[in-house]
């Protein structure tokens, strides 16, 4: 029998016991449903998770540091870094990273002790230089107050646990000024060694005490410039420019006036490198390390959260297919009970000239059709369901003064698993009853009343 | 060698059923030959095994031992798909209980075998309305089966099986649930027929008046067994 007419005669039978056919149909459907709601958690869950990692610029940014940096003593390597000889981490160096494939932004990182004044309290922290591109990355979003102004403005932008530490009302602090007590490097005199000092003067620095009066323009509830390859928690964030020019001393600063191997240049303590996206950093930092300069990812935590994750949605698939397995009894039960009705029926056709392929095939399209429409169904009420739980859970949320989130995710490929697992399931629980019905001698069939 | 005149010859055919450690012989060392175009009714008590025997020229069933020849085909040597194209193509049914299908249209019923031989759609409308001219019963077109009388839905069923134009028209008690006028007015039908279409018609029946009245040859089994002629009330086989 052709496709078109196998479907139409399917369809014939399965409307003619439509309330026993469309329960079955529910049944695979609440299986279906279960098991989307189900991923559609852990998916949500991964990309929250993901997009909370992303947003604070930890997985799509390498930290280049130059080589036997003081600060990585004590720290174990994670892998052999590449046995290029040391080089100065200055202009030259981040011209050629910038020149790198998918390679979209190197900037310093200025970070920085300093003594935060608020009402004549003092509190100690470091401050942070944010490069003006980080105001789409996401970090931003959802912050108290607006980013920074301008690329060069006096201006700050709080963490909300410092901003709690400095008022009880965080909010209020929008607006008000801080000021900034930091010491200032100033060249000194070239000596007759001709060394140099890290802002290229010939003869190393003095400090000098100074302050600045910020103006807070916002309080953030990320941590936009973790201590990952700094040297703690950034808490007071001001824009890159204007903390390049404030010309603080910084912890390398030391080590730099020391040596004297890059005299009359610019030498950073550290690069910030960002990729066009995380799936390239791998091979970005491997280019950097080859280059002569230690370089750090978190690519390797990367990896373990794909890995966790993709143990907790097998888990969570488990215990969702738990109830389209007994959906698929449902569908064998009824497939059977229709080959007892139809016993006579099938006797006519195989009498008429069908083959038990015809047969056969009748009952399966007939469980594949139950099984495609329940997975249709499945996916709305799983996509209902999972809105239900995001919808809940932000209702809880919103009574603990925290943000919303999008707890579950329906995306086109669990959409399409779905259906195709529905049919596929449904299409197993079929082979047992089409192969009975296609296995009945039509003489006896005939026979039945 | 049998003639190839023949429609149907059958040769030493028995068809046994184990009943536990017993045998049953539905058919018992049956020959015969029907050559094409006669109508031959199979007459006999209830249990004489002559819907046995037509489920064997059918190839619903097989044959314990013996030979059976359809238009020269031997059934036996058939696979599975080969006897279905035979009952699609080569043979129509008519049974006593019509087996329509309830819940299809009289279209749709007589349709199903074109269905079947996978005959292109824009053909079937045309053979379903030829088949229904056959038996008189266009204007029924689109009712269900028991919207029917029995007479009705048996022209109906006769019209599902000459849908296929198969040479061999095999009816098992084609007359048993209808009234006596009923029934003959369904065998006239057959036998127009198989005057018309120069079709060989089996038909099994125990109304050995009617019977007369339509077939060409009478033929009458016993115990599985076909009684000589001498011993068939009329005489005829």
């Amino acid at each position: 029998m052709k496709p078109r007419d196998l479907t139409d005669l399917a369809l014939r039978n399965l409307r003619e016991a439509i309330l026993r056919n469309t329960l079955t149909t529910l049944g695979v459907a609440v299986g279906v449903a279960s098991l989307v709601a189900m991923l559609s958690l852990g998916v949500g869950l991964q990309q929250l998770a993901s997009k909370r990692l992303s947003q604070s610029g930890l997985f799509d940014t390498i930290v280049v540091t130059p080589k036997n940096n003081f600060r990585g003593m004590g720290r174990p390597q994670r892998e052999p870094q590449s046995d290029k000889p040391s080089r100065a981490l200055d202009d030259d160096a981040r011209k050629e990273i910038e020149k790198l494939a998918n390679v979209i932004e190197v900037y310093p990182q200025v970070r920085f002790f300093t003594e935060v004044r608020f009402n004549d309290k003092p509190l100690a922290t470091v401050v942070a230089g944010m490069p003006d591109s980080s105001r789409n990355s996401g970090s931003f979003d959802g912050m108290q107050g607006s980013f920074f102004s301008s690329p060069t403005a006096n201006e700050a932008i709080l963490q909300i646990e410092f901003a709690k530490d400095l008022s009880d009302k965080p909010a209020s602090l929008v607006g008000q000024d801080v000021v900034l007590r930091y010491a200032e490097r100033q060249a000194l005199p070239a000596n007759n060694s001709g060394a140099a000092s890290s802002d290229g003067s010939g003869g190393g620095f003095s400090v000098v005490p100074k302050e600045l009066r910020l103006k807070i323009v916002g309080i953030v509830e990320t941590e936009p410039a973790q201590g990952y390859g700094g040297y703690g928690n950034a808490r007071l964030l001001i824009p890159l420019q204007t903390a390049a020019t404030l010309r603080a001393a910084q912890v390398n600063d030391l080590r730099d006036i020391v040596r004297d191997s890059a005299a009359n240049k610019t030498v950073y303590a550290s690069l910030s490198v960002r990729a066009k996206s995380p799936s390239q950093v791998e091979a970005i930092e491997t280019s950097i390390k080859n280059m002569g300069f230690a370089a750090f990812s978190l690519l390797d935590a990367s990896k373990s959260l794909r890995t966790f994750f993709s143990v907790f949605d097998s888990l969570l698939g488990i215990f969702g297919s738990l109830a389209l397995a007994v959906s698929t009894l449902g569908i064998v039960n009824t497939l059977v009970m229709a080959i007892l009705e139809r016993r006579r029926e099938i006797g006519v056709l195989k009498a008429l000239g069908a083959t038990d392929s015809d047969v056969k095939k009748l009952f399966f399209v007939e469980a594949g059709v139950m099984g495609f429409c329940g997975g249709i169904f499945g996916v709305l009420f799983g996509w209902l369901l999972g809105r239900a739980i995001t919808i809940g859970t932000n209702l809880y949320l919103k009574r603990q003064n925290l943000n919303p989130i999008e707890l579950s995710s329906v995306t086109w490929w669990l959409i399409l698993a779905a259906l195709v697992f529905g049919v596929l399931v449904s299409l197993a629980a079929g082979l047992y009853p089409a192969s009975r019905a296609a296995k009945l001698n039509p003489v006896d069939a005939l026979r039945y009343e | 060698m049998p003639n190839s005149d023949l429609a149907i010859h059958l040769e030493h055919v028995s068809r046994y059923y184990s009943m536990g450690e017993s045998s049953v012989r539905a058919v018992d060392d049956v020959s015969i030959s029907i050559p094409e175009g006669q109508f031959l009714a199979l007459l006999g008590s209830s249990g004489s095994g002559k819907s046995t025997l037509l489920n064997l020229i059918a190839g619903l069933d097989g044959v314990t031992s013996g030979l059976i020849l359809a238009r020269g085909q031997n059934l036996a040597e058939l696979s599975p798909l080969e006897l279905a194209r035979y009952r699609r193509n080569t043979i129509g049914m008519v049974f006593q209980s019509f087996n329509l299908l309830p819940r299809m249209t009289l279209e749709e019923n007589i349709e199903l075998p074109l269905r079947l031989a996978e005959v292109e759609r824009a053909e079937r409308a045309g053979r379903v309305r030829e088949a229904l001219q056959r038996v008189r019963l266009t204007h029924r077109l689109g009712h269900r089966p028991t919207e029917l009388s029995g007479g009705e839905q048996q022209r109906v069923a006769i019209a599902r099986a000459l849908v296929n134009r198969p040479k061999i028209l095999l009816a098992d008690e084609p007359t048993g649930n209808l009234d006596s006028a009923t029934g003959e007015a369904i065998l006239a039908l057959l036998r127009d027929l198989q005057q018309q279409l120069g079709m060989t018609i089996v038909m099994v029946t125990h109304e050995r008046p009617l019977a007369e009245r339509f077939a060409n040859r009478l033929v009458t089994m016993g115990d599985g067994k076909l009684l000589p002629a001498a011993a068939s009330p009329k005489g005829l086989a």
